[in-house]
């Protein structure tokens, strides 16, 4: 059961069906900081206008892709303008988060006085900026998709949709270990579906997800510091190379270790306490929940060893220590050690 | 009477060498580097004996006049006296080249041109050169006064060109006698904020004049005293941060502001208000002095710990004197019972080891380890041990 920590929550959602929902209509406004998402919705919707189209046995359908940041005043109305043709208008304006001013000013103009025959997307990638723009999008009731960040908890379930999308199935320990293996980054989970779907058959089995991806872990600050105070030496040892092979610093490895161990030692010392309460303070219910546990096979003389090892790793990485990697390997150690 | 001397506390040695020097010409010479630890008050003794070269030092010459330029070159207005201070990291060559067309000018009104260089260490070796010549062979009527932490600070060849006079660190009597003269405080209040600074003439008269900076440093000891597990530390570390982020910040967010208002100003964006947005190269310019000041804050953060732990320092000195049955004063007076406490809980060997984690600690903030860290280590290592 792990609780929602760590993940990218949001506090309010974005408005607006998801991006397998997006339908067409005269202006589309896709907002959201998830770019896979955001680039589904918008392929999604240049399909389904040559498709309309092409059911239409109208002209040809004509796709205009403009890069927001690089858009020069009058460009909307110069496309927009009805041709000799009479071929259908499908325009894109992507990086929509970073627009011109004279981007801004021409959606606002053509809002007010939409060209028929055409269809407008506009992508949003998050942030602020163009705030006045997106306020006046809304209000005039636009249709809106949603490409919010996909929180850890709904992996799984969008892990299903990619399989049954293509009319495949997936094992539920194989969703697991296949989440497990590359979870964090959802281009990247989307990417080892669609191989897992084009490279085997029949229904994938945690077995299939582990020939492809066994021996990847994702391995964080976090999970290295977990490990240690479980115990776990073997288990944090691997997880350290292997955040240090990925790319990972070890300042913030450092780091974690110890919030870790300054957690613990809080919540030893809020027990039997008149004011426990106020030294809890900042802490979410969930650290609480998890520091009891972590709590278990520690005493305070090996907390006190475990934080007295951890300072002095963080003065080695710092430029005390000629191997900052040795180390961290030697804090893990060290902690593990003072476990009892 | 007043005396100009009466400011440069417990040094009588070093006020002899400048006193005679005053008075007797074959004593007097061209080029004088005083140096003494932070708070011993360099500054005011290079004051002092400008103010003696210029117009006596009140022993003899009373005269109206006389008192009257005193008090001027206290203050810093007199054109005979050029008192160069920084409060940046170096001297440049730009400011030294001025002070050699200074140094060639006749003195206008006083006996001598004198001219003052508070941070003398902070001259760098280009800076140096530049001012060379100026210091071996200035004019006749010509004094430099220099002033540094120790001679080892200034470079070696403008150390060699100079007379040293050393300043010690005051007695806690002397520097009593100054609070008491110069504040009217309770004599024996004066003595404990004198011990407790460990002559430190300016943070002692803070430490007697302002109740919460008393407070703060109360605070810190209890420190020594009130942890008695690993929990008690973390928690006692976490506060010691905070109150030292909270202190930090409270003293720079004034002058962050009136900086920032004096940027926009030159800008000329100053009058950019109900949300208007800045261009983008002013906001660049913004955002680079506010990271400047974050680090400048940071700074003072780790500084306000570094003093923090200096005065837990000195409680385990004290603890120490107690524990091998020294008849030293102790630093903290107003903390003796604490200090018996501690003493009597922990051995000789024990103590020196938390000493050793004070002085660790100090060394990893200053590399920079993260502070909260750094001090949970020390205050672990401070909780009673079997």
């Amino acid at each position: 059961m792990p609780p929602a920590r760590r993940s990218a929550s949001r506090s309010t959602p974005t408005a607006g069906v998801p991006w397998d929902r997006a339908e067409l209509a005269p202006i589309v406004l896709i907002r959201g900081t998830e770019g896979l998402l955001g680039d589904r919705a918008v392929s999604r919707l240049a399909r389904l206008a040559r498709e309309a189209a092409s059911a239409d046995g109208s002209a040809e359908l004509e796709v205009t892709t403009v890069e927001a940041a690089q858009y020069e005043g009058g460009r909307l109305a110069v496309i927009t303008s009805p041709s000799l043709f009479a071929e259908p208008q499908h325009v894109e304006i992507l990086g929509f988060e970073s627009m011109t001013d004279a981007c801004a000013t021409d959606v606002l103009a053509y809002l007010a006085d939409p060209a028929p025959d055409v269809t407008l997307v506009l992508r949003h990638g998050g942030g602020v900026r163009g705030k006045k723009v997106l306020d006046a999008l809304v209000a005039a009731k636009v249709a809106l998709v949603a490409c919010d960040p996909v929180p850890d908890r709904d992996k799984p379930g969008f892990v299903s949709a990619e399989f049954s999308r293509a009319r495949r199935k997936i094992a539920p320990e194989g969703v697991a270990a296949l989440v497990d293996a590359v979870g964090s980054d959802l281009r990247e989970l989307a990417a080892a579906a669609q191989q897992l779907i084009s490279d085997t058959t029949g229904v994938v089995t945690d077995q299939e997800v582990d020939r492809y991806y066994g021996g990847r872990v994702e391995a964080t600050g976090f999970k290295v510091a977990d490990a240690a105070v479980a115990g776990d030496v073997a288990g944090a040892l691997v997880l350290v190379r292997h955040a240090m092979a990925s790319g990972t610093p070890p300042v913030p490895l450092v780091a974690a270790l110890a919030l870790k161990l300054r957690t613990m030692a809080k919540v030893a010392a809020s027990r039997g306490r008149d004011h426990g309460a106020d030294v809890l303070k900042g802490l979410a219910p969930w650290q609480v929940d998890r520091a009891r546990r972590d709590l278990q096979g520690w005493t305070p003389e090996g907390l006190a060893t475990a934080i007295m090892a951890t300072a002095a790793a963080d003065a080695e990485v710092k430029g005390e220590s000629r191997s900052p990697e040795f180390a961290v390997e030697r804090a893990v150690r060290r902690i593990v050690a003072a476990r009892s | 009477m007043t005396s100009v001397w009466d400011d440069v506390v417990g040094q009588p040695d070093a006020v002899a060498v400048l006193r005679r020097a005053v008075t007797d010409p074959s004593s007097m010479t061209h080029a004088w580097l005083v140096t003494g630890p932070p708070g011993s008050g360099r500054s005011v003794a290079a004051r002092a004996f400008a103010a003696a070269l210029v117009a006596g030092d009140g022993g003899r010459w009373t005269s109206e006049v006389a008192d009257n330029a005193r008090a001027r070159v206290m203050r810093g207005t007199h054109p005979d006296v050029h008192v160069v201070a920084t409060d940046k990291t170096v001297i440049t060559v730009a400011e030294v080249r001025d002070l050699v067309t200074i140094a060639q000018r006749t003195p206008g009104e006083a006996p001598w041109r004198v001219i003052v260089v508070e941070d003398a260490d902070r001259i760098v070796e280009r800076s140096a050169n530049a001012l060379l010549k100026a210091i071996e062979e200035p004019p006749p009527r010509t004094v430099w006064i220099l002033c540094a932490p120790s001679e080892q600070d200034v470079i070696t060849t403008i150390r060699s060109r100079c007379r040293h006079v050393t300043l010690r660190v005051p007695p806690a009597d002397a520097v009593a006698d100054l609070l008491v003269r110069r504040h009217g405080i309770d004599r024996d209040d004066a003595l404990v904020a004198a011990r407790a600074a460990q002559s430190h003439i300016g943070l002692a008269t803070s430490l007697a004049l302002n109740a919460e900076a008393r407070a703060r440093r109360d605070r810190v000891l209890e420190i020594a005293s009130r942890v008695r597990g690993v929990g008690d530390a973390v928690i006692a570390a976490g506060e010691l941060v905070e109150v030292a982020t909270a202190q930090a910040s409270a003293s720079m967010a004034e002058r962050d502001a009136v900086e920032k208002a004096a940027l926009l100003r030159s800008l000329g964006a100053d009058n950019a208000e109900g949300g208007k947005t800045l261009p983008a190269n002013v906001r660049t310019q913004i955002r680079q002095l506010e990271d400047d000041q974050k680090r400048r804050g940071k700074r003072a953060v780790v500084d306000g710990l570094d003093r923090a732990m200096t005065d837990l320092l000195s409680f385990y000195r004290d603890v120490l004197a107690v524990q091998v049955g020294s008849d030293v004063d102790l630093v903290n007076a107003a903390q003796v019972a604490d200090v018996r406490a501690v003493a009597a809980a922990s051995d000789p060997q024990q103590t020196l080891r938390r000493t050793e984690a004070i002085a660790t600690a100090r060394t990893r903030l200053a590399g920079n380890v993260a502070p909260l860290l750094a001090v949970e280590a020390m205050t672990v290592a401070l909780r009673p041990q079997g």
